[in-house]
């Protein structure tokens, strides 16, 4: 009760300030965006982001800045300034390591709006300007894990393998919420073609490390994975696993390219549409969510191409079925019947959805029988370590 | 007789010293034509105007009072990294490990500024992160400095890989401090109560920096010209075996000039990790400890002309990034142009101590 009474309280003075500063706010001024960048294009991350902001930007007819090479430090509070200078009114940042500095500028700037992808503190921030955005990624990786999940059937059907070797693999950045929702939900996918799948994790606490990556396919295939995965922004693993002839599913892009033999499909955050919401709402003098979450309905999610030469047959037919489900709500990812904590169905889990340095726990996010990703705040906060999925560096 | 003897067409010798206005000359010709090169490249490389590119390296760094103040800390920051290493380069040895000198002073000042409130006043945690960050770069120093003297080891050498030590034990520090958990960083640290935070100027937080760095620039030129000490290191510079015959403990100036030399580069890391950044990253010190070698060279070893060297290192730096901002090009592509103009400058020191004599008749052949 007394927190539904804060809550409300919360909401109230949000709303008020709201209010308040709605005068200013609404006169609508045409925009000018700027962009801050951690690397530049070369980097796979990056070239995402850039490439959705130069088409945000040229279909609204927004003039922009880009402010690429920029580390995580008082550079960061830096480079906004010096946009801000340039007339920017819009500045978005691409980095989470961003996030603290970009808030120190935003307290200084009330009449410039911000934009931070993968952030965690708007919410709790309680700054007017200030906005974090993501995308249910997780249903993407869910598609590609039911891709990957058909693919094992077609191995099993072929005798190839036993139901019990239906063993994929994972190579994960750095063991924390936005990586274990990521492989959470690809074997969810899996498994929900694939009843008999396990899987195992390693890291490479790098979000980019080629070396690292490949040993960790290495690794995984030496245990007797026949299917891999991976959330890290290299090619590392994919050629190794193009070297072995173990089918992969991959992030960020397509990989037919480099490995036409392996790769089956990719998923990918399209930020475009939410660079383009926030930029109509400053045009519009609107105020923008402090949380914005694209979906695979609103577009935010997307999947590559299949790659027919890797694929199971029926692939296509089988996720557009799924996606239609995903879309519609009738199928959720994280559905908690489909999955168990130490043989235990779990009816509510609280989590760290308020970051507020302190580390503990505070929302229960599992209602109405599955778990609320992306929901409270956008950025994931699933942390739980589910059975089937076993880490190897553990 | 049916030998043939070629003769080559040029020979270099070098050149007794050139009266001042002559040198000037030839540095003024270089960068002249550093400055065309770089035009006819972004012409032919981009289509773009030259002039409207070199207009964009100007207003890099004058074009608004923030960029001038940004430009101001730079040049400080950079300074302060190469008067560390001028006094040790004056004595001949190759400190090249400001990098990580200066990190593991940001380090210890980062560690002060996490672990000590609570437990102490401000005005203590911040004498803990002067005290502790300066210690910490002449430790780092001295290691190398220490194996030197007594067992003739390689600097070079030693003080590079001191480096990546330097690098990996942040890295390390990054994840044991993350906040939030996870992200492998550190965020901004005590944001809220800015404990360990240095005073600031109001409305100038680059001031502080600019004038500790200007008034240590100064003390730096008066140690190294008018002490004793800038004297023995001078002689041993020279010849440490005149300086043995004198009666200088050579040991004991290597050891001590790498004490200062490591305390200035952990003053550098102070300053970025308490006075504007209040984080740390592996990267905070942005490759300022092996740019420094080339401003302390470039100055011939005197801490005034650095300040100009320094000047012209920082400014094609946030050219480079403005036009990479302003014509949507790469960043890669400052640098190229930044590559240029360095390298007409560096090879105009070359003409400027050798010349070049075209040999008469050159090619005929009998």
């Amino acid at each position: 009760m007394k927190k539904l009474f804060s809550l409300l309280l919360a909401l109230t003075m949000i709303f008020a300030l709201a209010a308040v500063s709605a005068p200013g706010a609404a006169a609508a001024e045409p925009v000018k965006a700027g962009f801050i960048f951690l690397h530049d294009e070369n980097s796979t991350y990056d070239l995402n982001f850039i490439n959705a902001a130069k088409e945000a930007c040229e279909k609204m007819g927004v003039e922009y800045l880009f402010k690429t090479g920029i580390p995580e430090g008082q550079e960061c509070a830096d480079a906004a300034e010096e946009l801000i200078d340039e007339g920017c009114n819009f500045i978005f940042a691409d980095s989470f390591g961003h996030e603290p500095f970009l808030i120190q500028v935003a307290k200084e700037y009330p009449d410039v709006q911000f934009c931070h992808a993968t952030g965690t503190q708007a919410h709790t921030v309680g700054l007017a300007n200030y906005h974090n955005g993501f995308a249910s990624i997780y249903e993407g990786r869910f598609l590609g894990g039911v891709a990957a999940g058909l693919k094992l059937n077609e191995m099993i059907e072929a005798g190839t393998i036993t139901p019990e070797q239906a063993k994929v693999g994972y190579i994960g950045a750095f063991p924390y919420a936005e990586v274990k929702s990521g492989y959470t939900s690809f074997f969810l996918g899996v498994r929900h073609v694939c009843p008999s799948a396990t899987m195992e994790v390693t890291f490479t606490n790098s979000w980019y490390d080629p070396t690292l990556e490949k040993e960790g396919a290495t690794k995984l295939i030496a245990n007797g994975c026949v299917l891999i995965s991976e959330h890290a922004d290299s090619m590392g693993a994919p050629t190794e696993c193009e070297a072995n002839g173990i089918p992969f599913v991959f992030y960020n892009g397509s990989a037919a390219d480099a490995c036409p033999n392996t790769f089956i499909i990719a998923s990918r955050i399209d930020w475009a549409p939410y660079m383009e919401h926030a930029m109509t709402c400053v045009a519009n003098g609107e105020a923008i969510e402090a949380d914005w979450t694209g979906t695979l309905a609103s577009g935010s999610v997307k999947m590559t191409d299949i790659n027919d030469k890797a694929a199971a047959a029926g692939t296509a037919e089988k996720l557009a079925e799924v996606e239609a489900k995903l879309v519609s709500g009738e199928l959720k990812v994280f559905d908690t019947a489909t999955w168990t904590v130490k043989g235990e169905t779990l009816t509510e889990y609280l989590a760290d959805v308020d970051d507020m340095g302190d580390f503990v726990p505070e929302t229960n996010v599992i209602a109405d029988g599955y778990f609320h990703e992306s929901e409270y705040r956008s950025a994931p906060y699933f942390d739980i370590d589910i059975d089937g999925i076993t880490n190897i560096d553990a | 007789m049916n030998k043939k003897t070629k003769t080559p067409l040029f020979h270099v010798a070098k050149r007794a010293a050139l009266p001042w206005y002559k040198a000037w000359a030839i540095r003024g010709a270089a960068l002249l034509l550093a400055l065309v090169l770089c035009g006819v490249i972004t012409s032919l490389v981009t289509g773009e105007d030259p002039i409207a590119v070199y207009g964009a390296i100007w207003k890099g760094s004058f074009g608004t009072p923030r960029k001038f103040w940004v430009l101001l800390q730079n040049i400080a920051m950079l300074l302060c990294v190469s008067l560390a290493v001028t006094p040790a380069f004056r004595m001949r040895c190759w400190n090249l490990g400001a990098e990580g000198q200066a990190l593991i002073g940001g380090l210890a000042c980062a560690a002060c500024m996490i672990l000590l409130p609570g437990k102490l006043p401000n005005w203590a945690i911040i004498l803990c992160m002067i005290v502790a960050s300066l210690l910490a770069g002449a430790v780092w120093a001295g290691i190398p400095a220490f194996f030197k003297a007594r067992y003739n080891t390689n600097e070079t050498l030693f003080t590079l890989m001191m480096n990546y030590v330097a690098t990996q034990l942040v890295a390390f520090f990054c994840v044991v401090w993350e906040s939030p958990k996870g992200s492998g960083t550190i965020g901004i640290i005590n944001p809220n109560t800015q404990l360990g935070w240095l005073p600031q100027f109001p409305s100038q937080k680059y001031l502080l920096n600019v004038l500790i760095v200007a008034v240590l620039c100064v003390l730096v030129y008066i140690y190294l010209n008018y002490s004793k000490h800038g004297y023995e290191i001078a002689v041993v510079g020279e010849s440490e075996r005149t300086a043995r015959y004198v009666g200088i403990k050579v040991e004991k100036v290597i050891i001590r000039t790498m004490l200062l030399s490591g305390a200035i580069c952990g003053l550098a890391g102070l300053l970025l990790v308490g006075s504007t950044n209040h984080t740390l990253t592996p990267t905070i010190v942005d490759g300022r400890g092996f740019t420094a070698v080339m401003v302390s060279w470039l100055a011939k070893f005197n801490p005034i002309w650095m300040i100009l060297t320094s000047f012209l290192l920082v400014f094609l730096g946030r050219g480079a990034g403005e036009i990479a901002t302003k014509f949507g090009l790469n960043r890669s592509f400052g640098d190229i142009l930044t590559g240029v103009i360095l390298f007409c400058i560096i090879g105009s020191e070359f003409f400027i101590n050798y010349e070049i004599k075209f040999t008469r008749g050159a090619g005929k052949e009998d």
